[in-house]
């Protein structure tokens, strides 16, 4: 099994020597001039702008990661599930069902809370805008 | 040595040269990427153990998603991302705990095999008998999984709500 391996390894050993080879020679053949504008990161040509000191990210980004990892590990155990699929017969059948209804629970849960709306949710909108009032009030 | 060997001690090297850049980085986002070395590594040495499907979860999951969820983490807090130097002054009683950690896991690891140099032969078990044996004999931890990633789930919804009202 490990020999079939064997390609993989040879492509991965070829394309570090090849990424480390270019930036070794590059670096003995290239003048070095660096000024401020060519160490920046490079945006498009757009100036790179940072975000001010204390703001964050929403936390929605790190919601969307959980819901990621979450069906992730979901779908990982559909695989081995598959390749058995016939020699499991229908007591797997009713075991993946069971599985994924209890995980389609959690994402009919999800999506009514509105964790699946990149803006605010439209449930319970009204409550929410006035807490946002009273925030930008006080 | 045979092949395997030789490719765990080159794995071995690598991940934990990368484990211990992945401790002493001063930039957060920079060891979020050492971990993904040594994560990768991890599944470099379970396909040598011939646990193929064990390897490819390793990469797809870890490397894959939890790397993710650690660098939308970072961008949360409000840990220095970029040239601020990150450091804490724990670093006496951290290196204590990994010692302790380490001395305990190869005391543990050689004591399972009565102190003498373990013969193993990797058994080459394939993703339908591994389904095969998830599915018929641990069908019960299996159904438990679903209800950790339902209550993964919706632990995540609440604490970001709490999160958006504070």
């Amino acid at each position: 099994m490990l020999s079939e391996y064997l390609p993989i390894v040879v492509l991965a050993a070829l394309a570090l020597a090849f990424a480390v080879a270019s930036l070794v020679v590059s670096s003995l053949l290239r003048p070095h001039r660096p000024t401020p504008a060519k160490l920046a990161p490079y945006e498009c040509g757009i100036e790179p702008q940072r975000l001010p000191k204390g703001e964050r990210f929403p936390v929605k980004f790190y919601v969307l990661a959980m819901l990621f990892i979450v069906f992730d590990v979901e779908t990982i155990f559909l695989f081995p599930w598959a390749v058995g699929f016939r020699r499991l017969g229908l007591f797997g059948l009713v075991e993946m069902v069971v599985f994924i209804g209890l995980v389609f629970v959690a994402y009919l849960y999800v999506w009514r809370e509105g964790g699946l709306d990149w803006n605010e949710p439209v449930r319970r909108s009204g409550e929410r805008e006035q807490v946002g009032e009273a925030l930008r009030a006080g | 040595m045979s092949a395997q060997e030789y490719a765990f001690v080159v794995l071995a090297l690598v991940g934990t040269v990368a484990a211990f850049r992945l401790v002493t980085a001063r930039n957060v986002v920079h060891a979020a990427l050492y971990l993904v070395v040594t994560l990768a590594m991890v599944g470099g040495v379970y396909l040598i153990l011939a646990a193929e499907f064990v390897a490819w979860v390793q990469i797809l999951i870890y490397v894959g998603a939890i790397v993710i969820l650690f660098l939308f983490g970072l961008m949360l807090t409000k840990a220095p991302i970029g040239r601020e130097a990150l450091d804490n002054q724990q670093r006496g009683i951290a290196l204590l705990v990994g010692l302790g950690v380490l001395a305990g896991l190869v005391f543990l690891i050689q004591n399972a095999f009565h102190w003498s140099d373990p013969k193993i032969q990797p058994i080459h078990v394939t993703t339908g008998a591994l389904g095969e044996s998830l599915f018929r004999q641990y069908v019960l931890p299996f159904e438990a999984v679903s209800f950790l990633l339902l209550a993964a789930l919706i632990g995540a919804i609440v604490l970001s709500r709490k999160d958006e009202r504070s």
